[in-house]
C-alpha cells in the first residue's frame, strides 16, 4: 500500500430504549455510513445499550464558536422569568 | 461407520460436529483480537468469535448429555485428542491476512445460516432452540463477512488479487461441508436436520450473488476426500489445538 488514508471519523448516537430519544455515545472511524453502524453496534451496542442507531459523519456537525458563548449564552442569564417557577401548580395536576 | 447408525449415537456426533465447528472457528478467530487492522474491526471480530464460542457451550453440553458418560462443555472441548473433533478441515485453517480469514468466514457463515434456518424446524427440540438463537447472531456475522468480501473483492487491485487468492486457497474445503454421509443421512432421515444438498443449494445462490457483487471468481469444483468429520484434520490443526488446550493440560480444572 503506497498511501495510507485514515477513513473518516463519524459520532455515534444510541437510543437505549423505545419512548426515549439518541443520546451521544461516542465517535469511531469507518470507511461509510453503512460500516459506521455495523462498528456502532460492534463498539457501543455489546451490553445491550440500544435498540437503535444514528452515525453521522463528524464534519457534518455545526457547532457554536466557543469563542462566540459570551455572546449567545450570556444574554439568557438574568432572564430567570424565563424558568417556570413562578407558576402555582393546581393540586389537581399531578402529571407536571 | 457403516450400516444402520443407532440414531441416539448419530444424534450425538451430529450435535458434535456442529459443536466443534463454532468452537474451531470461534479459536481461530480469537487469534485476530489485538492485531485487527482497527479497533473497530478488533472488536466485530471478537464478537463473532465470542458468539461461536457460546454456540458450542451450549451445542458440546448437549453432546456430553447424549453421551451420558459425565462429560461437561469443558472436558469435551479442552480434553480431547485431535482425532476426537468433528469439525470441517475448512475452519481449522489458518487466518493468513484479513481477506482470507473474511473468506474463510463467509464461506462459513453462509453455510451455518442456511444450516441453522432448517434446524430451526429440527423434531429435537433442544436443538431447535439452539439453531433459533444461534441463526440471530449468524445473520449478523454474515452481514459482517459479507459485507467486507464486497469491499474488498470489488476495492483495489490488491485487495481483489489478495481475496481472489484466498477463495482459490479455501474452495476446495468447502466440498466437505455439502458430502453427505450416514450421520448426516440418518438425521435427515429422522426430520432432525435438513437434507446437506439443500443445504448445499441455498449456499450456493447466496454465495454466488455475493461473488458477482464482489466481483470475484467462483473457483472450479475439485474433488476432496479429508474429512474433519470423520477426525482426519489438516496439519495445522495440532497447533491450534495446543495453543486451545494448552490452560486446561496444564492446570486441570482450573476456573476463574
Amino acid at each position: 500500500m503506497s498511501e495510507k488514508r485514515d477513513w473518516p471519523l463519524f459520532e455515534v448516537f444510541i437510543r437505549a430504549r423505545g419512548g426515549l430519544d439518541h443520546k451521544h455515545a461516542g465517535s469511531l472511524h469507518a470507511a461509510d455510513a453503512a460500516m459506521a453502524i455495523e462498528h456502532a453496534r460492534d463498539v457501543y451496542t455489546r451490553r445491550e445499550e440500544g435498540v437503535s442507531i444514528w452515525v453521522v459523519r463528524s464534519a457534518d456537525i455545526v457547532a457554536s464558536d466557543p469563542a462566540e458563548a459570551d455572546a449567545l449564552f450570556e444574554p439568557a442569564r438574568d432572564k430567570i422569568y424565563r424558568h417556570p417557577t413562578f407558576y402555582n401548580i393546581p393540586a389537581a395536576v399531578k402529571t407536571l | 461407520m457403516s450400516g444402520v447408525v443407532d440414531r441416539q449415537r448419530a444424534l450425538r456426533e451430529y450435535v458434535l460436529r456442529l459443536g466443534d465447528l463454532s468452537l474451531v472457528l470461534g479459536q481461530r478467530l480469537g487469534e485476530w483480537i489485538g492485531h485487527g487492522p482497527a479497533i473497530e474491526e478488533d472488536l466485530g471480530i471478537a464478537n463473532t468469535s465470542l458468539d461461536l464460542i457460546g454456540q458450542a457451550r451450549f451445542l458440546l453440553t448437549y453432546a456430553g448429555e447424549l453421551e451420558g458418560r459425565g462429560r461437561d462443555e469443558d472436558a469435551i472441548a479442552f480434553l480431547r485428542e485431535e482425532r476426537d473433533y468433528r469439525n470441517p478441515t475448512l475452519a481449522e485453517q489458518p487466518n493468513g491476512d484479513f481477506g482470507q480469514t473474511i473468506v474463510r468466514q463467509v464461506l462459513i457463515d453462509a453455510f451455518q445460516f442456511e444450516l441453522y434456518a432448517g434446524l430451526e424446524d429440527s423434531g429435537d427440540e433442544r436443538l431447535a432452540a439452539i439453531a433459533a438463537k444461534a441463526l440471530k447472531e449468524t445473520r449478523y456475522h454474515l452481514r459482517f463477512s459479507g459485507g467486507w468480501l464486497v469491499r474488498l473483492g470489488d476495492g483495489t487491485l490488491e485487495s481483489h488479487a489478495r481475496v481472489q487468492h484466498a477463495l482459490d486457497l479455501l474452495w476446495p474445503y468447502t466440498v466437505e461441508l455439502f458430502a453427505e454421509d450416514e450421520v448426516d443421512r440418518a438425521m435427515a432421515e429422522a426430520g432432525i436436520a435438513p437434507r446437506l444438498a439443500a443445504v448445499q443449494a441455498a449456499w450456493s445462490a447466496r454465495i454466488d450473488q455475493l461473488l458477482a457483487e464482489a466481483t470475484l471468481q467462483r473457483p472450479k469444483e475439485q474433488s476432496y476426500s479429508w474429512f474433519g468429520k470423520r477426525g482426519q484434520h489438516s496439519e495445522h490443526f495440532g497447533h491450534l489445538l495446543s495453543e486451545m488446550q494448552y490452560m486446561q493440560r496444564t492446570y486441570p480444572g482450573a476456573s476463574w
